[in-house]
Parts: structure tokens; C-alpha cells; sequence
């Protein structure tokens, strides 16, 4: 044997060797080390923000900063103050206060040190700070550089986005810009991968100190296979909201597949607008198709689509919004609090004078940041928007009832009234218990108030809580990740988003068992209603807005199909009770705002439709399958990613806004993620 | 189209604070993390323990990550670096240990892994001195000479050179053994 060969079975037969060697790792152990390491690294990022963002204000700091920002006209009407501040430069008192004050009072996004470094405690420096010195007329008078900052934002009142962001003079808001949603036309990783720096690049995530990622998602087990037989009827409220569809996104987009928890069909399917015939006459009309399931040639897909009217924009009712504004510190980083102002800013551009705006802030404590104010009167607005900052703990149900409160005093004959609750869903001071807080707003419901949730950020989105509050308050949740996304719900869908035209909508079908063998609702797992429920108008359900529509999607097995997954039974003769070819009977309730008694829409679910399917209902059932690949495949056989891209891209229509493109583009990222 | 995201783009975010990029950073490269640190210690339990302390230390090191080089070359420098103070705190520990009853049983425990495969490659990976050992590691996770040098902090030829050693090295005690 030559030296030659014996040296290169050295290395390979070592190589080999210690490959079969290497002993396959402890999972247990892994996930250990793997919770250690992301711990370690939450805990480092808390000590990092702290060094980072700190203030040291020194005796000086306060009177340059003040004496900087003020103006002549205000410096003359100050200068008691300064001498004031001069004096409490020199006792230890007064330089406590000062070494804050400007902190909380010039809106500068950095939160006290206390709030950043225990945003689970419940020491609220700022509100607490702020109501000292209120009350101290030498230090309100620095309050004066924060509303001077208005009319430089005033000048450029131009409908440019560009424009009037850019004027704004608080860094933080200018951050935000830049995430804009990838544009569709544009490679969207690369777009994601930006993305997903700029959120995190201005500062880390404070939401994470201490409890990163703590998500919570509302969902329930996918809609099982129903036998006609057994169980004919299907009952379920209809869902409006969006959030479901936005958090996936945001989770595709920097490179992650979406926890399945998050992934509601139904949002993702009724996230789209859907071209189905307009209504006459009634609140809104339903429309069925039923064609060929996609993923299944031997079933059948019955798709109920409702189409919302849409009522002038002249004839529309004055609105009053009180906005609800989480200013606790978790709302610092840059796609927050930061990214809510922009978006106000873009609804304020499309609220009629008339309409009247409120704002309440709540983090440790409750305040009213603006009074009620008319729309015309942006100044007063923008500066209150802009002089808001993050800081403290939550406690969401102070806020809420000082909200309702405030939307009660404001309420006129014929107004429709809504409080918009902004937030990243952190409610960890007092009642945060998702039932608690429901109650508390079933309650006010009644009341006629509806209740948004936009939420923002994400690594501590209370989705369950968001979901709970918008349910039961009759109103709707959208999650809002990027200005694009803001455009959308506040600006795109406003008049849909804040004037209800059909309350407690409910559906109920009945299948026909000598037709239809099996079927399976498609989504919709957290608004089942019992059979009862459907007549009993004591039980909420679901909102429809101003031209809203609302998409359901049932699969259904035909009698005798090869499909039919149940064997039929030996002992139980088959029952026919109709010679009837319908599929089944659909039943519509709803009430018109205002009202309490319900009214009754039925109609036939007709056959199955041999020609070419329409395009609209095609378009959602693609979305129902990227959702179903997202959190359950059962039911899909060997329909996969690119079935699904090929059917939504060839039903993409005209896709004014490029939702729809853009959800292709989501599909092709989860494919590649998901190999 | 492979649209993933890349280990290098994650540590940076990962660097920006956001911990859902460092989770799945680590998530990714932690079987091969534990491959590697196996090859520098020779024991399950050992490697365990290792990727434990680098797994602890490594939100701290993530500062040193600088994008011009690759996730894995400066992960596998930590790794090195990492196996390079476990060696040394033991030795500290082993003689400040000397006749303490649990440090030989620990030594016991480890002998007794090492004997229920006794085969030449603990034993030649052993004789081996630790520099020589620590080189041909990452040469045999598929590392070029050149990112080992990267890694290690020494040249490629150094690296092509201790290669040349530890095989001599291993030659030699075949030939001892007469195992061929």
C-alpha cells in the first residue's frame, strides 16, 4: 500500500468516521439552549436601549433645549419662566423636574428611563410628570415650543403624502416612510428584506424587553367535514375584518411563515374587495356561485358573496371619532406610534368639516390629548397627533371608558359615533383579561357606539384581545404594518370602515341531504353561532360597512360523489325528505343601524354551474387555498403552492389598487419559505 | 426562485434587535453548531455543554458579526473560541479539583463514553494536540483551508501545514497500532 493512498484514507475515512460518529442531538437539550440564547438576547437588548436611549440631561440641558425652541414671541411671555427655571437649576427639586420635563414635553420620542427599562411595571413617569407641572404655570410655559411646531407643519397642507410627512419636524415620524409596502411590480424580497431592517434598524423593538415575542393569536380548530345527514344546518356570523391577512404579510415579508394560529381564512379572503353585483333596495345583496373546487375535481365550492351598498359620500351622516391612542411605552419603536400618526394624518385628509375628532391618550393613566374639535380644524389636530409620545404602562380599560365617555358627549341626532382604538395590543395594567374587557364593552354597545381596533407593530400583538374588543363592540380589527396598509383601511375603505350599514349580520345555511352528502365551511372558526342564535337577535354578530363585501366559501360534497369521505350508514335508512335538486337554502339576518329587529333575506343555493366560473369567486377561492397551505392542508390532496399562484394570477381582474398582485407575490414567498 | 432569507441579513437584523431574526438564526445553524462543537470535544456530553455556553454567550458576541463575512465562518469562530476557554477553565478546574471526588468521577464518566466506542478515532483525535485538533475539526466539516485560517486566525498555509502534522501524526500511530 503507497504512503499516497494511506494519506488520503487518512482524511476521508476519518471524515466518515467522525460522521458516523457525531451522535444525534438532544431535542430537549436544543430547545433549552435555543430559549437560553433568545432570553439571553431579549435581555441584552434591554440593557442595550437602555444605554442607547437614556437621556443624561445635565443642569444645562433643559434651558439650552428651551431657550433653543423658543420663539420671540413666546420667549417674551417666558422669560418669567426662566428665571423661574433659573431658580430651580439651583435646589435639587427644581433640577429633578428640569432634568425630565423637557423629555416629557418637547414629544421627543425617547421615553423616561423608568418606562424603558420596566414597561410591565406601573410606574408612569410622563403622565405622572405631566400632571406636576400643569399645574406649574412657569413650566407649562414650555409647553409653548410643542404648539409652535404646528404652523411649520400647517404651511405644507398639500394632499402630497410625500410633503406633508416630510414636514412634520419629529424625526421619529419621519422613519416610517420607508415602509411603505413593497410596491407590486417591485422584487418583494428584496423590498421584505428592507423591510424588515428599517422597522428595526431606528431602534430595537421595546415591546421585547422582557417578554419578546409574546403573540397571542384568536383562533379556533379548522371547520371539520360536516355530514348533511347529521348536522344539515351551518350557522355563522360574517367577519369584516382584515388583521389576519396584514399579520401574514408582515410575517412573509421578513422571511418567516405566519404561526398558524394566525392564519383566519376568512380575513384573508375578505381582505380583497370583490366586484359582485350591487344591491337594490336592500342594505346589501347576496350572490352564490357554485362551481368545480379548485383542489378537488369531485367537489363542489358554494361561494356566498355580500355585496354592501355604497351610499354617496354627500349623503353620509357626520361622524364623531374619539381615537384611543396606547401611548404606553411598548408604542415607541418606529413602526408604532410613529406610524399611527402618519396614518391619522392621511383619515384626516378624507373627514368632511363637519365631522368631529377627539383624542384620549392611555398608558399608566387616561388624559384627554384633544378635545372635541372639528375636522376643519387640522392645525389643532395635527399638533395634538403630533405631540403625542410613548411612555408608561397600559391600562386599556381606563382609556376605553374615558373613550366611550368622551363619544357620548359628543353625540348628536342622526351622528354616527366610533371609537377607534389604536394599540399594540399590550393591555397589561388592570382588567386585561380579553372577558373582562368584553363585558365591559357588550355593554356599551348598546349604547350605539361602535369600537375599531387598529393594531400596530408586531412581538407583543394581543391578537385575541384585539379580536375580542372589535367583535363584541360592533366593530372591526385591522392590523396596520405599513403606510400603504393605513391607506387602505383609513383612507381607501374609510366610508365602508366607519359607517355601518347592516348590524349583527348572520347566515345560516341549510343543505339539502338528497344533494349534498358533506360540506365543510371554509374559515369563519371563530364566529360559529349556534342554529339557535340565527333568530335570537340578543346574539351579536358581525357588522357590514358601507360597501363592504363579505365572502364565504363552502366545500361541498354532491350524494354519490367518489369524494365522499363518511361511509353511509347500515343501520339508519337513508333519509330523503325533498325530491328537491336545490343544494341547500341560504338565510340572511340582519338589522339596519339603529334598529333592533332583525330583517330576513333567503334565497335557493342553486346547482352547480358548468360554464366557465367567475372570475371574483375564483379570486377568493385561490385566497381560501393559500390559507388553508398556510395552516391545514388536509382537504388540499396534491393541490400545492403552484396551483394555487396559477389560479390566482389568472383571476386577478383588474386589480385597481394591486391587492391582488401583491397577494401572488405573498403566495410565492410562502412557497419558497415553506420548501 | 430561492427567496429565504440569508444568515447574513438575519444576523444583521438580529444585530438591530429584532429577536425573531436572532431566534431563527440560531434555530438554523444550531445542528450544525453542535456538529462542529462535537468535533472539537469529542463527547455528546461535552458538546451538549459547549453549544450550552455559546448558545448563552452568543447574543453578546453578535456585535463582532461585521457583514463582510459569512454567518457561519464567524460562528464557527465563536465556537472555536469557545472550545479554546472550556479547555482552559477545565484545566483550572481540574487542578483546582485535584482529589475532589465528582471531577473524577466526571472524568470516569467521560472515559467510560469514550471506551463504549473505542474506536481509533477518539483515540487518534485525542493524541492529537489541541491546536492540530481544533484545525483538522473544521477541515472535516467540509471547511476550506482558507476559511479555517479565517476562523482560526492564522494563514492558509499554517493551516495546510498543521494538516500535514496531524497527519503525521496519524500515520504514525496507525503504524504504531499496525492498523491499516
Amino acid at each position: 500500500m503507497s504512503d499516497d493512498f494511506k494519506d488520503k484514507f487518512d482524511l476521508d475515512d476519518l471524515k466518515s468516521a467522525m460522521n458516523a460518529a457525531t451522535p444525534t442531538l438532544d431535542a430537549a437539550r436544543k430547545a433549552e439552549n435555543l430559549a437560553l440564547a433568545n432570553k439571553n438576547f431579549a435581555d441584552i437588548q434591554g440593557s442595550r436601549i437602555a444605554a442607547r436611549h437614556t437621556p443624561r440631561p445635565n443642569k444645562w440641558t433643559g434651558v439650552m433645549t428651551m431657550l433653543n425652541t423658543l420663539t420671540s414671541r413666546a420667549g417674551l411671555t417666558v422669560t418669567t419662566a426662566i428665571v423661574a427655571c433659573g431658580f430651580m437649576i439651583g435646589t435639587p427639586q427644581g433640577r429633578d423636574i428640569l432634568n425630565l420635563a423637557p423629555t416629557a414635553r418637547l414629544a421627543q420620542p425617547t421615553p423616561p428611563d423608568a418606562a424603558v427599562l420596566d414597561p410591565a411595571g406601573s410606574v408612569s413617569v410622563a403622565p405622572a410628570l405631566a400632571d406636576e407641572t400643569t399645574d406649574d404655570a412657569n413650566v407649562a410655559a414650555l409647553a409653548e415650543p410643542v404648539m409652535e411646531m404646528a404652523p411649520a407643519v400647517m404651511l405644507s397642507e398639500s394632499r402630497s403624502r410625500e410633503e406633508a410627512d416630510s414636514a412634520i419636524g419629529n424625526p421619529a415620524t419621519a422613519a416610517p416612510l420607508s415602509l411603505t409596502r413593497a410596491a407590486p411590480t417591485n422584487d418583494l424580497v428584496a423590498e421584505g428584506m428592507a423591510l424588515g431592517q428599517v422597522v428595526s434598524a431606528p431602534e430595537p423593538n421595546v415591546a421585547g424587553i422582557g417578554e419578546p415575542d409574546t403573540e397571542s393569536f384568536a383562533n379556533d380548530t379548522p371547520n371539520p367535514l360536516k355530514i348533511t345527514t347529521e348536522e344539515p344546518v351551518s350557522t355563522f356570523s360574517i367577519d369584516v375584518d382584515t388583521a389576519a391577512y396584514a399579520l401574514i404579510r408582515s410575517s412573509l415579508t421578513a422571511g418567516q411563515l405566519p404561526p398558524t394560529d394566525a392564519v383566519r381564512i376568512e380575513e384573508m379572503i375578505n381582505y380583497f374587495p370583490y366586484a359582485y353585483p350591487a344591491p337594490d333596495g336592500q342594505p346589501f345583496q347576496p350572490t352564490i356561485n357554485v362551481f368545480e373546487t379548485p383542489w378537488n375535481a369531485d367537489t363542489q365550492l358554494v361561494h356566498i358573496g355580500l355585496q354592501g351598498e355604497m351610499p354617496s359620500i354627500q349623503d353620509r351622516p357626520a361622524l364623531n371619532l374619539v381615537f384611543l391612542i396606547d401611548t404606553s411605552g411598548s408604542m415607541e419603536s418606529a413602526d408604532k406610534l410613529p406610524l399611527l400618526r402618519q396614518s391619522f394624518r392621511l383619515m384626516l385628509d378624507n373627514l368632511r368639516p363637519e365631522d368631529e375628532v377627539a383624542i384620549v391618550t392611555y398608558a399608566g393613566s387616561t388624559s384627554i390629548a384633544l378635545e372635541p374639535t372639528q375636522a376643519g380644524e387640522r392645525t389643532t389636530i395635527l399638533a395634538a397627533l403630533n405631540a403625542l409620545n410613548a411612555g408608561g404602562s397600559t391600562n386599556g380599560q381606563g382609556g376605553l371608558e374615558q373613550a366611550y365617555a368622551l363619544a357620548e358627549t359628543m353625540k348628536t341626532d342622526g351622528d354616527v359615533s366610533r371609537v377607534i382604538l389604536a394599540t399594540d395590543g399590550d393591555f397589561n395594567v388592570g382588567l386585561s383579561d380579553p372577558r373582562g374587557l368584553q363585558a365591559y364593552i357588550e355593554d356599551k354597545r348598546d349604547t350605539g357606539t361602535y369600537l375599531s381596533v387598529l393594531g400596530f407593530g408586531r412581538g407583543n400583538l394581543q391578537d385575541a384581545t384585539m379580536q375580542s374588543l372589535a367583535q363584541n363592540g360592533n366593530g372591526t380589527a385591522a392590523y396596520i404594518d405599513t403606510l400603504s396598509e393605513a391607506q387602505k383601511v383609513l383612507v381607501d375603505n374609510l366610508t365602508g370602515a366607519l359607517f355601518p350599514i347592516a348590524n349583527d349580520v348572520k347566515i345560516q345555511v341549510e343543505f339539502n341531504p338528497s344533494t349534498v352528502a358533506e360540506y365543510r365551511l371554509i374559515g369563519y372558526e371563530t364566529r360559529a353561532l349556534n342554529r339557535e342564535d340565527f333568530n335570537n337577535d340578543a346574539v351579536d354578530a358581525g357588522e357590514l360597512g358601507a360597501g363592504h363585501t363579505v365572502t364565504a366559501i363552502y366545500e361541498i360534497t354532491p350524494v354519490g360523489s367518489p369524494a365522499q369521505l363518511s361511509d353511509p350508514l347500515r343501520y339508519q335508512a337513508a333519509q330523503t325528505a325533498s325530491d328537491s335538486d336545490e343544494l341547500g337554502f341560504l338565510r340572511l339576518r340582519y338589522k339596519l343601524p339603529g334598529e333592533t329587529e332583525s330583517r330576513l333575506i333567503e334565497t335557493t343555493i342553486p346547482v352547480l354551474d358548468r360554464t366557465q366560473p367567475n372570475q371574483e369567486a375564483s379570486f377568493a377561492a385561490s385566497i381560501a387555498g393559500f390559507g388553508q397551505l398556510l395552516r391545514d392542508d388536509t382537504y388540499l390532496g396534491d393541490w400545492g403552492w403552484d396551483d394555487a399562484i396559477a389560479l390566482a394570477n389568472q383571476n386577478r381582474g383588474d386589480d385597481p389598487f394591486g391587492y391582488r398582485t401583491e397577494a401572488v407575490q405573498l403566495m410565492r414567498l410562502a412557497q419558497s419559505l415553506s420548501n | 426562485m430561492r427567496m429565504t432569507v440569508s444568515d447574513e441579513d438575519m444576523a444583521l437584523a438580529a444585530q438591530n434587535g429584532d429577536g425573531q431574526a436572532f431566534a431563527s438564526l440560531i434555530a438554523r445553524q444550531y445542528d450544525r453548531l453542535f456538529r462542529l462543537c462535537f468535533r472539537l470535544t469529542g463527547s455528546k456530553h461535552e458538546a451538549e455543554d459547549l453549544t450550552q455556553d455559546i448558545c448563552a454567550a452568543l447574543p453578546a458576541k453578535l456585535s463582532s458579526y461585521k457583514r463582510q463575512s459569512k454567518v457561519t465562518t464567524w460562528l464557527y469562530r465563536v465556537a472555536v473560541n469557545a472550545a479554546h476557554d472550556r479547555r482552559r477553565k477545565q484545566a483550572t478546574y481540574g487542578r483546582a479539583s485535584d482529589g475532589w471526588g465528582d471531577w473524577e468521577l466526571n472524568r470516569q464518566a467521560v472515559i467510560e463514553e469514550n471506551q463504549t466506542r473505542a474506536d481509533w478515532l477518539t483515540i487518534a483525535m485525542g493524541s492529537l494536540p489541541v491546536d492540530l485538533r481544533d484545525t483538522l475539526a473544521l477541515v472535516l466539516d467540509d471547511m476550506t483551508h482558507a476559511d479555517a485560517g479565517d476562523i482560526l486566525g492564522i494563514s492558509e498555509g499554517t493551516v495546510s501545514w498543521r494538516l500535514s502534522e496531524a497527519r503525521k501524526h496519524l500515520k504514525s500511530l496507525k503504524e504504531k497500532e499496525g492498523v491499516v
